[in-house]
């Protein structure tokens, strides 16, 4: 059984970077996938896959409808087609084209991964933050939604998205992220992983809150609380057996993400547990406003998206619960 | 090469283009509602492509993968579509009444979920350029002869993507994608020179490195020799400026705005069906 104390969540390498690995790998292993690429090749590590496949990688410069489309043709055209960006530009700005040329036509083989997501990419502020991406990639019909905590996560759910029998995207991080993962640990797309056993109550989170869902489980743990804690690495489909099992043996659930509460994985966890197992439910996420400026760790305080931040919401839960 | 009609005649295609013509006004009128206007405006372009031996398609294999691609990106236009791949084999004519009707194949804007031997969904504009451009960058890809044929809306080309489009395909010199632009003059609100000019609109493509062909959009005989030049241009993607008239082959509706999105009511239609005897 997993305890409190098995992580030592030792800093890896950003998301973004491990999806960049992961593309080579995919590239290797099959020649149809192509990437195409909104002039952040740097930033989101798609140019390691460039650099190794060339005639395979579409420049569309700073045009990320076009960019989606292009990726929808050649999707269409029975390639596998990964387009990328910021998180905020390609979900926002190419938005529409991903509704009308990939989810209604029900392209499969587009997968679009966003990177810098969230507020933690810090200085450059709101106008590149993704805050709604995953409200935005969960509205389309037929689409597998993912948010990987670590490189380990990241680099097996990218090599699991290019054979999925659907569209994906996939949010990946500016910053260096903790381990959780050991190397060898299986991933599958819709299939959430128990990182912590507890009874009191269970913590749901995705992306960089995994690693402060567990460091808040040890905090609770010497209080005697007992937390059980669930990477939801796929936010979509969604695993309604984790979800209601949790809010059967526990009665109480935290959720932690960043991203907006509206439309985040909270409230589809709400859904889940309001058909399934109805039980009390606390939520740490971004509260109806955009963040600013500032270092990621400041403005993850400000944001109140740390560890302190997800021990508060248990304890308001469990006082709940004994209420 | 499987292609259907290769040796059809001027005449013969002239036939069929009327026969498409009167498709269109039946199945509006059955429906109650849609486009003629710009239905109309495109039928030779259909027809000259899917039935002059121009586009590479074979109605019994239907997933060929050397095919040509067909996107008709002004999406409610789809009645002209629909009544050529019914006439060419692929979808029922007898069911064309059943346009826009719940269930029906003919849904209001292309839908592949319905109809799945079409390459795109379409209907919100300014998309199927990307599309077509992406469809001939897997074509270079897998050294394919397949083409794809792109059909845009005059209006259609207002929206910021095509622009995009334009630049990509112009850059990166996709030299088997033709986009054909269905110049009618006309979008719903009235006419594009009032609207949003798109003038100088041939040096507008050429400046974006595009192969400009400028033709006639009803002859038969100009719209062969386009294709022909736009096969023979290497090096740069190739854009078709058809000169149309929005509603063509109904005198009532030509150059008429009010014919964008009106469906003939019983009169209109026999008035129309006649002159189309």
């Amino acid at each position: 059984m997993p305890t409190a104390t098995k992580y030592e969540l030792k800093m890896g390498s950003a998301t973004r970077e491990a999806f960049g690995k992961a593309l080579v790998a995919a590239g290797k292993a099959d020649q149809n996938v192509v990437v195409c690429d909104a002039d952040l090749s740097k930033s989101t590590f798609t140019a390691l896959f460039a650099k190794e496949f060339p005639e395979r990688f579409f420049t569309c410069g700073i045009a990320e409808a076009n960019m989606v489309a292009i990726g929808a043709g050649l999707a269409s055209s029975g390639k596998i087609a990964f387009v990328s960006s910021f998180s905020c530009f390609v979900m926002n700005k190419g938005f529409e084209q991903l509704r009308v040329t990939v989810a209604y036509p029900q392209v499969n083989n587009l997968k679009v991964v966003g990177t810098h997501s969230g507020i933690s990419i810090g200085e450059d502020g709101p106008s590149q933050m993704s805050i709604e991406d995953l409200a935005l990639a969960t509205s389309l019909p037929g689409f597998a939604v993912m948010s990987p905590a670590d490189e380990v996560s990241m680099y097996a759910l990218v090599l699991a998205s290019v054979s999925y029998p659907g569209p994906v995207f996939i949010r990946a991080g500016r910053s260096k992220t903790p381990v959780i993962y050991q190397a060898d640990q299986k991933f599958e797309i819709g299939k959430s992983i128990e990182l912590v056993a507890g009874g009191d109550l269970t913590i749901f989170a995705h992306g960089l809150l995994v690693a402060e869902a567990i460091r808040a489980a040890e905090a609770l743990s010497s209080e005697g609380i007992s937390a059980r804690v669930i990477d939801m690495h796929t936010i979509k489909p969604i695993d309604r057996e984790a979800i209601a099992k949790a809010a059967k043996e526990t009665g109480a659930l935290v959720v932690a993400e960043e991203h907006l509460v509206d439309g985040g994985l909270g409230v589809k966890i709400a859904q889940v547990v309001s058909e399934t197992h109805p039980c009390l439910m606390e939520y740490v996420g971004i509260q109806n406003t955009y963040a600013e400026s500032g270092t990621p760790e400041a403005v993850m305080d400000k944001y109140g998206l740390l560890a302190r931040d997800v021990v508060a919401a248990s304890r308001r839960a469990l006082a709940r619960k004994r209420a | 090469m499987a292609t259907m009609t290769q040796t059809a005649s001027l005449e013969q295609l002239e036939a069929r283009c009327k026969t498409i013509r009167r498709h269109i006004i039946e199945m509006i009128s059955a429906a109650k509602s849609g486009h003629p206007g710009g239905s109309l405006s495109a039928v030779e372009i259909l027809v000259s492509l899917y039935m002059g031996g121009h586009l590479h398609h074979d109605p019994s294999n239907p997933t060929w993968a050397h095919r040509d691609r067909f996107l008709l990106s002004k999406g409610h236009a789809c009645p002209v579509l629909y009544s050529v791949l019914a006439e060419c084999g692929y979808v029922p004519v007898d069911q064309l009444n059943t346009f826009r009707r719940l269930g029906s194949i003919y849904q209001g804007h292309p839908d592949r979920r319905f109809m799945p031997i079409l390459d795109g969904s379409t209907g919100s504009l300014g998309q199927g350029l990307s599309l077509a451009i992406g469809m001939g960058l897997a074509a270079r890809l897998d050294q394919s002869p397949s083409r794809a044929y792109v059909v845009l809306g005059d209006g259609e080309i207002q929206e910021g993507q095509i622009w995009e489009a334009a630049m990509f395909g112009g850059f990166h010199k996709v030299d088997n994608v033709v986009a054909i632009v269905d110049y009618n003059k006309i979008q719903l609100d009235g006419f594009v020179k009032d609207i949003l000019d798109l003038k100088p609109l041939a040096d507008k493509w050429r400046s974006f490195g595009w192969h400009v062909i400028d033709v006639d959009g009803h002859s038969l005989t100009a719209l062969a020799s386009a294709w022909d030049e736009a096969k023979a241009t290497k090096g740069k993607p190739s854009v078709v400026i058809a000169q149309t008239i929005k509603g063509k082959g109904v005198s009532f509706m030509e150059n008429n705005p009010k014919w964008h999105g009106t469906a003939p009511n019983a009169d209109e239609s026999a008035l129309a069906l006649k002159e189309l005897a």
